[in-house]
């Protein structure tokens, strides 16, 4: 497959490379007004990601469902939806695998594709409602998604202790057989006993394919008509409610994918009252790597960073974790603010050419 | 002679093409100078630096003999230069008052003081003859009102020089002489005005003096009314401009349009046409000619399948496609030029190659088994490109949204005839274009009919309609008035027709 880089992507990298530097600039700021050196709790931040195999493994782990969220909230984007439900289909995914582990006894080979079907199919079920709103009764994705997120959580609720409900604690549930996770010993071994697992594979496979199918496919050709100028292609002739609701299923797939790496991948259990934050943390990364699924996976990465080494710098130096998920925040305002930015890069180039 | 403005040897360089080269013009204070080039010639760039909106390159910028440099609009508003851009900037349920003082909102205490601004435009209102109601929501009033708006929004702010950008391009012919009173009305009280167009009826109407570019480049400026239409037209383009469409006698053939006692709902959901029955045949051009908004949207739309059929039927080729879906009536054979490009004819974040396949993406050889074949749209793009003079910075790959208008619509044309069709349907094909493109559009028309094509064309410009017809359809409020041959009819009778007189009704 020939990889197509247009104008438009080399401009978007610098533009969320210096949404980072911003970012960091700002985060040292106020770890220097926590008391802190900055210097030193950087350091600790990007070492607890990355100075062993084990974390390196962590940290990918940890990106995992953020690539796969992204790439939801980026697709749907690229044809004009905003998918803000990312995380309930996350969590209807990761339940429907979770159940599908917990009550087929079947050999991994076999019950592991059933589980990745079944949270694809619970993640697509819970966006096509909101695009079929939207198709059928122009009902803004916003409000429907968002409200798909909160009846999630709460079939979750009654759910799981209703009918899968853990050995010692009533919030969560039993914890998956390992013929039902997505950790595998030679993974675990090669990343000294970390628990990254099966689930980054299937998130990069899936950047590939959503890559492939906008830029290579009539199908993505015609989404992303529909998303950026739904008039003409009506015009042309394809129907806009069809790839509407088609677009909501595929962004909610991903997400109910990115559910399945969170809770039979990263973890072996699902807990009750918990809307998981990294569906809203799509959002972000679908920004920072401007819509792209390549950007977004970066994006992913650099997210998973952070998140992997807050811990470990707020166990070395007393820097709250907190901070991390600060320098988060301004990262994404920083990219969100990304006209600002390109126009300092505008503006940089000009006065260089005018000296 | 005092000039107000004075831009000379400004330069102006964009990536792959030099927008302006060296163009200098000059505004004297009380007239009228209308900027004329083609589209893409400059016109717009050169203004935005008047404007502030680009940095030129070189070049210097005098307002009243005070070298000045133009950093942004807020710099170009405290000069008093203000703009009447060509798509309006209102707030739309927003009354006119509030739209007006929008930034600079008076205040009285920690009030807003509406009532005294109100007078203020009742009274600069009265004073230019615009006929303005201060409290009226934008939403209630027409085209040509907001038009006002916007040059009252000039006035408010002390303006002194006032750019119209193609000011016309989106009124009626009544409107239209409406502006232009109001225009001389304007430079009668002391204003000097910039017009930017390509329309030479309306230069030699209002302007004093007339400054040509042509692809970034100076032509001249010459004084209007020494000056002929032909000579200023010639200017323009570079070459002598036929302003008759040649065209031999029509030869038409077998019925290819048929539509019969159709009605169709507009978007107010009340009848938009009327138990209207016309046809088209092979090789000849039928005019459809009437006011705005009297029921041609609705024609086009009910033939194309853009909307539904309230009654009545259409045939094509004696083939009923009253509800066949849009697809399938552009593969039976119908191609449409969109009446507005932006919206429905491209897709303007797409590139040009991508748009030129855009009703034909899914078929062999520009896809195989659901997969693109970019090499296949790429050729197909150059060709459409090459046979239709379509430029763009930087080829098949420009972003449509950064091609100029006419370029754009010379693409939709080319991708509509590409298309091979039994019908072809073109709703206002030279709108917002320069005299070049519009005789090359109108070439491709009876091109098209000469081919044994049926073309049915709808236009608001009465010359057009009158020029490229065969048979002429006209229309009044959703009824069909009457068809007449365009050989045995003038522009009065045509006219009245519109008027909803119908022939023989008259005398």
């Amino acid at each position: 497959m020939k990889l197509q880089f247009k104008k438009g992507s080399a401009k978007s990298a610098v533009v969320a490379f210096l949404a980072i530097i911003f970012g960091l600039l700002a985060g040292a700021l106020l770890i220097a007004v926590t008391g802190s050196d900055p210097f030193t709790g950087y350091a600790y931040l990007f070492k607890g990601g990355l100075m062993s195999t084990e974390r390196i493994g962590d940290t990918l782990a940890t990106s995992t469902p953020l690539i796969l969220s992204g790439l939801s909230v980026a697709f749907a984007f690229k044809t004009g939806l905003f998918n803000i439900g990312a995380s309930g289909q996350m969590l209807m995914g990761g339940f429907c695998a979770t159940a599908v582990g917990l009550t087929l006894p079947l050999p991994f080979i076999i019950l592991l594709p059933l589980e990745i079907l079944a949270a694809i199919m619970g993640g697509a079920i819970w966006a096509v409602v909101p695009g079929f709103m939207k198709a059928r009764f122009n009902v803004h994705e916003v409000v429907s998604t968002i409200m798909m997120n909160w009846i999630s959580y709460w079939i979750i609720y009654y759910a799981v202790p209703a009918y899968f409900k853990g050995q010692f604690l009533e919030t969560e549930s039993r914890a998956i057989p390992d013929a039902a996770s997505m950790k595998v010993n030679w993974l675990t071994h090669l990343f000294d006993g970390s628990f990254v697992n099966l689930g980054l594979f299937l998130a990069i496979v899936a950047v590939i394919i959503i890559a492939f199918i906008l830029n290579r496919t009539v199908m993505g050709y015609e989404l992303k008509a529909v998303g950026y100028n739904r008039f003409a292609a009506e015009y042309a002739g394809i129907n806009v409610n069809r790839n509407i609701v088609l677009s909501m299923m595929i962004a909610g797939a991903l997400a109910g994918l990115g559910g399945a790496t969170m809770y039979i991948g990263n973890a072996s259990n699902i807990q009750i009252g918990i809307l998981p934050s990294q569906g809203f943390d799509g959002i972000a990364v679908a920004l920072l790597g401007a819509n792209s699924p390549l950007g977004s996976m970066f994006a992913a990465l650099f997210f998973g960073l952070l998140y992997s080494g807050k811990g470990f710098m707020n166990a070395m130096i007393q820097i709250p974790p907190e901070i991390a998920d600060t320098i988060i925040a301004t990262i994404i305002y920083f990219a969100a603010t990304s006209v600002l930015i390109e126009r300092l890069v505008n503006m940089l180039r000009f006065r260089k050419r005018g000296q | 002679m005092e000039y107000v403005v004075e831009m000379l040897n400004i330069r102006k360089e964009f990536p792959g093409i030099i927008a302006n080269d060296n163009i200098s013009l000059e505004l004297k204070k009380g007239e009228i100078h209308a900027l004329m080039g083609e589209n893409g010639a400059g016109k717009s760039t050169l203004m935005s630096i008047l404007f502030g909106l680009y940095q030129p390159d070189n070049g210097s910028i005098r307002i009243k003999g005070k070298e000045v440099r133009i950093s942004n609009p807020n710099v170009a508003n405290d000069l008093g230069i203000g703009m009447v851009h060509q798509h309006f900037k209102l707030v739309h349920n927003f009354t006119i008052t509030e739209n007006i003082i929008l930034g600079i909102e008076p205040k009285k205490g920690l009030t807003l003081d509406l009532k005294s601004a109100a007078e203020r435009i009742r009274l600069l209102s009265e004073q230019y003859g615009l006929n303005v109601d201060p409290y009226e929501k934008i939403e209630n009033v027409s085209v040509g009102m907001q038009q006002r708006v916007e040059i009252i929004k000039m006035l408010y702010r002390n303006a002194e020089v006032l750019i119209f950008d193609e000011p016309t391009a989106v009124l009626t012919p009544h409107e239209i002489l409406d502006l232009m009173k109001i225009m001389k009305n304007l430079v009668a009280e002391g204003k000097s005005i910039i017009l930017i167009t390509h329309k030479l009826k309306e230069i030699k109407a209002v302007a004093d003096r007339c400054t040509v570019i042509r692809r970034g480049k100076l032509v001249g400026t010459v004084d209007v009314a020494a000056t002929s239409e032909a000579r200023m037209a010639e200017m323009m383009v570079g070459r002598q401009v036929s302003f008759k469409v040649d065209k031999s006698e029509s030869k038409p053939g077998a019925i290819i349009l048929q539509v019969e006692n159709l009605s169709v709902l507009n978007h107010r959901k009340v009848l938009g046409l009327k138990g209207c029955s016309l046809d088209v045949r092979s090789g000849e051009i039928l005019g459809i000619a009437g006011v705005e908004g009297n029921g041609q949207t609705e024609l086009v739309e009910a033939i194309t399948g853009l909307t539904r059929v309230e009654s009545g039927k259409v045939l094509l080729k004696e083939q009923d496609i009253t509800h066949l879906l849009i697809r399938e009536r552009i593969e039976a054979g119908i191609a449409h030029i969109p009446e507005d490009r932006q919206k429905r004819g491209l897709v303007l974040d797409y590139t040009i190659e991508e748009n030129m396949v855009l009703e034909v993406y899914d078929r062999v050889p520009f896809s195989n088994k659901g997969l693109l074949d970019r090499d296949a749209i790429r050729n197909y793009t150059d060709k459409i490109m090459k046979n239709f003079d379509v430029r763009a910075g930087e080829g098949a790959e420009s972003f449509a949204r950064t091609l100029s208008g006419g370029n754009q619509q010379k693409a939709i044309v080319g991708r509509e005839v590409e298309l091979n069709p039994e019908l072809l349907i073109a709703v206002q094909p030279t709108r917002g274009l320069d005299v070049g493109s519009i005789e090359y559009i109108h070439k491709r028309l009876v091109e098209q009919r000469d081919r044994g094509k049926a073309v049915l064309l709808v236009s608001l410009e009465l010359d057009e309609i009158l020029n490229v017809s065969d048979r002429i359809a006209i229309v009044s409020n959703g009824e069909l008035i009457g068809i007449v041959n365009a050989a045995e009819t003038n522009e009065n009778e045509v006219g009245l027709m519109m008027a909803g007189v119908r022939k023989g009704e008259s005398n």
